[in-house]
């Protein structure tokens, strides 16, 4: 048998996410389509004035991309853990820290890119114009890899716990909120003319802390989940 | 103490603990008081290495249902850090009985054959500790004595098996070292 | 020397630590109850109406405290639970678990206090300041944990689970702190400082020092009581207990 290196199993486990997802596309799905009602609630909570929305539609596109992001991270360990997977995974050879990366990877361009690229559509039934659209796409960019990696904290925390999802839910909120001030304030910061680089760099900080330490906390969190 | 060729039987009522045990032999869960040695070192302090030798194989089959049979191994494998040969994977199936399956998905497998679907890992298997919770339930006869002699070539090779059954199998010709758990 | 390190780690044992916490708590409740007396004597008739704020500002004497606590509570929490996940003691777990309601119930009452000091001095019940939104957030954290830790069923999985969350919490805390505060200024809302007080009277100043360590030696006493409950529940399987009990 050939021997793989890290890079090939990383693949390996990246290539097994994508292989369920397109044959459990519903699951894929529903995210992404529980984004687009949710942001079409607030104009129906609001009314349609046209200056209301335009205010609102960074917020309010960010706080649906984090609700949408939180529903499909349920799924992330749940099935593997429920079939024992997970604790193949972690009894195999292969880091577990690894294996959490390519998770929390697949459930970025599993979820999060979708709603990067619907974003956009969004944005214009609210009324944002080219640039702000375009700030708004790099914002969910840089902001929704971090929104996978801490939620897979969450996620490992309430494997098998009664009621998961709402207290998954009420676990990593207060956790997204950095990252939810900093995405969503950037439009804003942008057309009053303070220039969104500074929202994208602390954007961009909080990714690379979170890469860092949230595989950690989730491998410990795996482990204590399995015990 | 169990050395190489040598197996393990771990025997007891329900619910005495043989699961729990062989759980703490893996480093899945906490030991109370004592240690768990390979090779004589603690396992805490040599986590990848003890890894990469162990095969544990519990009473969930760890199959992913929306998967085939082979996309499975293959996985398997790869968490292992090889990957198999080609003709590699449908060889070890025959020899358990599910020949041909390999690229079945295994949601449309029979219970027993997902099962045999899992100790097929066994034979893809690298590890030099293999620790088996209860492997032979649900077998049929045939199903029995191709695990055992699997288990049998494994230990002649140097390898080495922690098992609970309810059933006394012979393994081979080697009797085996007797641990009874009393609650 | 010798003699003396032993006998610390003797109580990392629940049952020592039982009949330690049951020794020191009434010392530490008899000093809660005089230093409240004091502290809330001093607040309501020594210290002097404030020339801008008139009576109402009194209220600061509970609020400061309280939210100082809140915070202070959670680091001390987050401390016992990387203590418990580092060397795998069983008391850490149960001190964290025993002080998280008290952090709880700080956080909520800085709240409110936050706003019925708000009211009179700026006519609303809620303003959307730095400072009172981190606090919310922190009372979130508290509820967070206090779920986790009531939706898992054995409670040393609980503790190792809430104590990887008060960690990554605490490492948090920071980051929204600078995150609210800084989507405070950008949105130009109320900054309103509630300490904001560069004036205080020394009286002030002290009635605020002794309501803090009064708020202290209640926290401490109400953990050291109710860990003693939690040592009682978690251990009753063993001998001391069934003794301890008849």
């Amino acid at each position: 048998m050939k021997k793989l290196g890290l890079a090939s199993v990383m693949l390996a486990l990246l290539r097994r996410e994508f292989a369920v997802a397109l044959r459990q596309k519903g699951e894929v799905l529903t995210p992404l389509v529980f984004f687009v009602v949710i942001a079409s609630l607030f104009p129906l909570g609001v009314g349609p004035e046209s200056a209301l929305l335009l205010r609102m539609a960074p917020g309010v596109l960010w706080v649906s991309a984090l609700l949408a992001a939180m529903l499909s991270l349920q799924r992330l360990f749940a099935t593997d853990y429920i079939d024992g997977s997970l604790e193949q995974m972690a009894l195999s050879g292969t880091p577990l820290g690894l294996l959490v990366v390519a998770k929390a990877l697949s459930h970025f361009l599993l979820s999060g890119l979708p709603l990067v690229l619907m974003a956009p559509v969004l944005g214009l039934q609210f009324g944002l114009d080219g640039r702000a659209l375009g700030i708004l796409m790099l914002t969910l960019l840089l902001g929704t890899p971090t929104l996978s990696l801490i939620g897979s904290i969450g996620a490992a925390l309430t494997l098998g716990v009664r009621g998961a999802g709402v207290l998954l839910s009420l676990l990593i909120l207060p956790l997204y909120i950095p990252v939810l001030i900093f995405g969503a304030g950037a439009v804003e910061a942008d057309a009053a003319g303070l220039g969104f680089g500074g929202h994208l760099s602390l954007l961009a900080a909080l990714l690379v802390l979170s890469a860092f330490f949230a595989p950690l906390a989730t491998t410990t969190a795996l482990r204590i989940s399995l015990e | 103490m169990l050395e190489a060729g040598r197996w393990l039987y771990v025997a007891g009522a329900n619910g005495v603990g043989k699961t729990s045990l062989l759980r703490m032999v893996c480093g899945l869960a906490p030991v109370e008081s004592g240690q768990i040695l390979w090779n004589d070192q603690p396992i805490q302090s040599q986590r990848d290495a003890y890894r990469q030798d162990l095969c544990y194989l519990g009473h969930l089959n760890a199959l992913q249902e929306s998967m085939t049979v082979n996309e499975n191994l293959v996985f398997t494998a790869a968490l292992g850090g090889v990957a198999p040969e080609p003709g590699q994977i449908d060889s070890v199936l025959a020899h358990f009985g599910v020949g041909g399956r390999g690229e079945q998905l295994v949601r449309h497998l029979s219970q027993g054959q997902k099962r045999r679907v899992a100790l097929s890992r066994l034979a893809l298997s690298q590890a030099r500790l293999w620790v088996l919770d209860e492997p032979f339930v649900a077998m049929d006869e045939a199903g029995v004595r191709m695990l055992a002699d699997l288990i049998a070539a494994h230990l002649a090779k140097g390898g080495l098996t922690v098992l609970t059954s309810h059933q006394q199998v012979p393994i081979g010709n080697m009797p085996p070292q007797m641990l009874e758990l009393r609650a | 020397m010798n003699t003396r390190v032993i006998h610390w780690f003797k109580f990392a044992s629940p049952q020592n630590f039982y009949v330690l916490a049951g020794r020191m708590w009434p010392w530490f409740a008899t000093l809660a109850a005089l230093l409240t007396a004091v502290g809330l004597w001093i607040s309501f008739f020594v210290a002097p109406t404030d020339a801008q704020q008139g009576e109402g500002y009194r209220i600061i004497f509970v609020h400061v405290p309280t939210s100082q606590m809140s915070m202070f509570i959670y680091l001390v929490m987050a401390a016992w639970a990387g203590f418990g996940l580092a060397f795998n003691t069983r008391l850490s777990g149960m001190m964290a678990s025993a002080l998280a309601p008290t952090g709880a119930l700080f956080a909520f009452l800085s709240l409110v206090t936050g706003a019925l000091w708000g009211k009179p001095m700026w006519g609303a019940w809620w303003v959307w300041d730095a400072r009172l939104t981190s606090e919310l957030i922190l009372l979130f954290l508290y509820l967070g944990f206090l779920a986790l830790q009531a939706s898992i069923d054995d409670p040393r999985r609980a503790d190792k689970a809430c104590a990887v969350l008060a960690l990554v919490g605490v490492v948090n805390v920071p980051i929204i702190y600078f995150s609210v505060k800084w989507w405070n200024t950008l949105h130009q809302g109320a900054s309103v400082s509630l300490t904001r007080s560069p004036t205080m009277a020394s009286t002030m100043l002290w009635g605020m020092l002794i309501m803090v360590v009064a708020c202290w030696m209640y926290a401490i006493t109400i953990a050291l009581l109710r860990v003693r409950n939690i040592i009682l529940e978690r251990e009753r399987h063993t001998e001391w207990v069934k003794h301890a009990l008849e």
